[in-house]
């Protein structure tokens, strides 16, 4: 679990380019400022990238956090 | 470098190009979520060196946006706009046409509302060039391959959609159609169906990357930055084996075997030829032994004839390309070298950075597929005097080449034996007289700018005595090369209102033999004075000293001049009066 957050986090300050966010389960798009629809998107097309995944339509709608989408993504691990 | 077909890639690498001056604007159009795409656009054209202004339309407005001629689009005044829409929204569209003649119509109503979209961005005063994105070619298989005998089915409909926009991009200018099909291929998945529905992403991220890539290349060819010249190794890239070794008869080009590769390869090169790409060689091999294929191996597709500059020796390759680069005038950015040899390339590469060398794969079956990949030869004009380009170079090659044989100046102007026709100007050359006015900087007395009106008129007049000369020589005609306008000030005195010469004539002293020409007209009229003029520009240094050098006395003033011809002596050149 531990080591997703860690990989979640490098992920989200790659993409959003910002080195200063810091995850945590409980982390949502109000907290971060980079976090839009449009990265949200690209978000979204990166972690299924990096993990080699790909989420179902309704997962992605569902989310509430980024603990959230961990368990999607561990779901499939 | 390879081109960057990763979104995220090429955020960063974009990010870290800075400095860029070339501006460029450019509007994208779209009914789909286009934020990615336009980001991507922007990135690529950093990475392609422009420091670009984007404009992105509001979200599935185009028409709208295009009809309003107080549009934030107009007051963005884009050099170029892309109108981009997916064959997702298209099919809706068709699905809500209920009785199939209408279906049947459709190409025909779409094409309409494309025609629509361009005259009114030209009604409100654009004229940008307009980079119309082909429909994806997406069957909904309802008809399957029966699919061309039913003229209401959408697949159908796509096809002769995409057709009729070809057939309009024809005649109408500035308006170029970017074909998303040949981009879409070898792309596993382009299309990602959860973001479709969830964000309305029709392509993915990446594949936005693909086609900003691609879209990045033709706009440098609209800014003026495309190739014009290949140089073609021969052993083992223009036929198999090599000629040294091997002899005519063993070489492999032509229908046997992996000669059909090279074949091809010659037959690719021809056709650019045509377009007026400029073909060199450049090779390892005595000259005569490397030339034998072109004249006599009759499965050869390039001839001699071909070939502007060939260039065959046993000197450094970065060295040839340097001299072909020399003869031609053109920038090493628009040169592409083809060579199988590795430690060649990378030779060429490392001296000359700016050369594009691709990477040509082992096997030459792989050559052809390989290079069109990489799109160099993007163009955004031709026209049918393109052709001519390669005699006009090959006579420039066996110039060059004859200078570096001879060993002082007046041998080489002597072998030139050049005949050169100095005369007042005549109605056959106004236009071009007028064009040298207006496009000459560099050896420009005075940079006057001149119609042709005013040509006409000098022409006409008591007051002036005007000049057109005009140089061939062994290897070619130059046409005319230089123009004189006298004006008559005083009962005493003429006044060199111009003198231009094109560059292409650098060195052949047709300056001194127009002046012997112009002192004996002006004697012949009983004046004794010529005063000159050199008005300085930021181009102009190459003449500062031309009256000098003619022999003409500095004036009481700073760049002004003057000659007496009661003292003229006649000016030695090897330029025979025809």
């Amino acid at each position: 679990m531990s080591n997703y957050i860690a990989e979640f986090e490098t992920l989200f300050r790659d993409v959003l380019e910002n080195d200063d966010i810091v995850l945590t389960n409980e982390t949502t798009a109000h907290d971060i400022e980079e976090w839009d629809s449009i990265n949200h998107i690209y978000l979204v097309v990166e972690i299924e990238k990096h993990f080699k995944i790909k989420f179902s339509s309704s997962e992605i709608l569902q989310w509430q956090n980024v603990g959230e989408m961990i368990q999607s993504v561990e779901a499939q691990k | 470098m390879n081109p960057i077909f990763s979104f995220r890639e090429l955020q960063k690498t974009a990010k870290n190009t800075t400095g860029n001056t070339t501006e460029i604007k450019v509007a994208v159009l779209g009914n789909h979520t286009t934020n990615f795409f336009v980001k991507a656009l922007e990135n690529q054209l950093k990475v392609a060196g422009f420091n670009p202004s984007m404009f992105e339309s509001d979200y599935d407005q185009i028409d709208i946006t295009l009809i309003d001629g107080d549009s934030d689009l107009y007051k963005f005044n884009p050099e170029i706009i892309v109108v981009f829409e997916s064959v997702l929204k298209l099919k809706d569209k068709f699905y809500s046409i209920k009785d199939t003649e209408s279906q049947s119509e459709f190409h025909a109503s779409e094409q309409n509302i494309i025609q629509n979209r361009v005259s009114n961005i030209r009604a409100n005063g654009s004229d940008a060039k307009i980079v119309y994105f082909s429909y994806e070619l997406l069957d909904d298989e309802v008809y399957g391959n029966l699919f061309s005998k039913i003229p209401h089915s959408f697949y159908n409909n796509l096809w002769q959609l995409n057709n009729s926009m070809i057939e309009f991009s024809r005649n109408e200018p500035d308006f170029y159609v970017f074909d998303i099909n040949k981009y879409l291929k070898g792309i596993e998945e382009y299309r990602d169906w959860t973001a479709l529905i969830n964000s309305d992403l029709h392509y993915s991220i990446d594949t936005f990357a693909k086609f900003s890539h691609y879209l990045a290349q033709f706009f440098n060819a609209f800014k003026g930055h495309f190739k014009k010249c290949l140089i073609l190794d021969l052993d083992n890239t223009t036929w198999g084996g090599i000629i040294g070794d091997d002899g005519l008869e063993n070489i492999q080009v032509g229908s046997l075997g992996i000669g059909k590769a090279f074949t091809k390869l010659q037959k690719w090169a021809k056709l650019l030829k045509e377009r007026g790409v400029i073909l060199a060689i450049c090779s390892k091999n005595t000259e005569s032994v490397a030339k034998e294929p072109f004249e006599k191996h009759n499965e050869m597709v390039l001839r001699l004839d071909d070939i502007s500059i060939f260039v065959a020796n046993w000197k450094n390759k970065a060295d040839n390309i340097r001299y072909i680069q020399e003869v031609l005038n053109i920038g090493f950015d628009s040169m592409v070298f083809l060579d199988d040899n590795p430690a060649e390339r990378e030779i060429v590469r490392q001296s000359l950075p700016g050369v594009t060398v691709p990477e040509l794969p082992k096997d030459p079956a792989y050559y052809i597929p390989y290079i069109e990949s990489l799109n160099l030869f993007e163009t955004v004009s031709y026209s049918a005097n393109d052709k001519d380009r390669t005699s006009q170079y090959q006579q420039e090659a066996k110039r060059k080449k004859l200078i570096s044989s001879v060993t002082n100046m007046d041998d080489y102007l002597k072998s030139l034996e050049m005949e050169g026709n100095i005369s007042p100007f005549n109605n056959d050359d106004v236009s071009r007289i007028a064009q040298l006015t207006q496009r000459s900087n560099q050896f420009n007395l005075r940079t006057q700018r001149y119609t042709e009106k005013d040509i006409t008129e000098f022409m006409n007049s008591e007051n002036h005595l005007t000049y057109a000369v005009k140089l061939k020589d062994k290897f070619g005609d130059y046409g005319l090369i230089s123009v004189i306008i006298l004006e008559k000030k005083n009962d005493n005195s003429y006044f060199i209102d111009t003198w231009i010469m094109s560059c292409r004539v650098l060195k052949r002293d047709v300056e001194y033999f127009a002046l012997n020409k112009i002192v004996n007209d002006v004697k012949d009229k009983g004046i004794n004075i010529i005063n000159g003029e050199y008005l300085p520009t930021p181009k102009n240094k190459l003449v500062e000293d031309l009256l000098t050098k003619l022999t003409f006395e500095n004036d009481t003033e700073e760049n002004k001049y003057l000659l007496n011809t009661t003292n003229y002596k006649s000016h030695k050149n090897y330029i025979e009066n025809e």
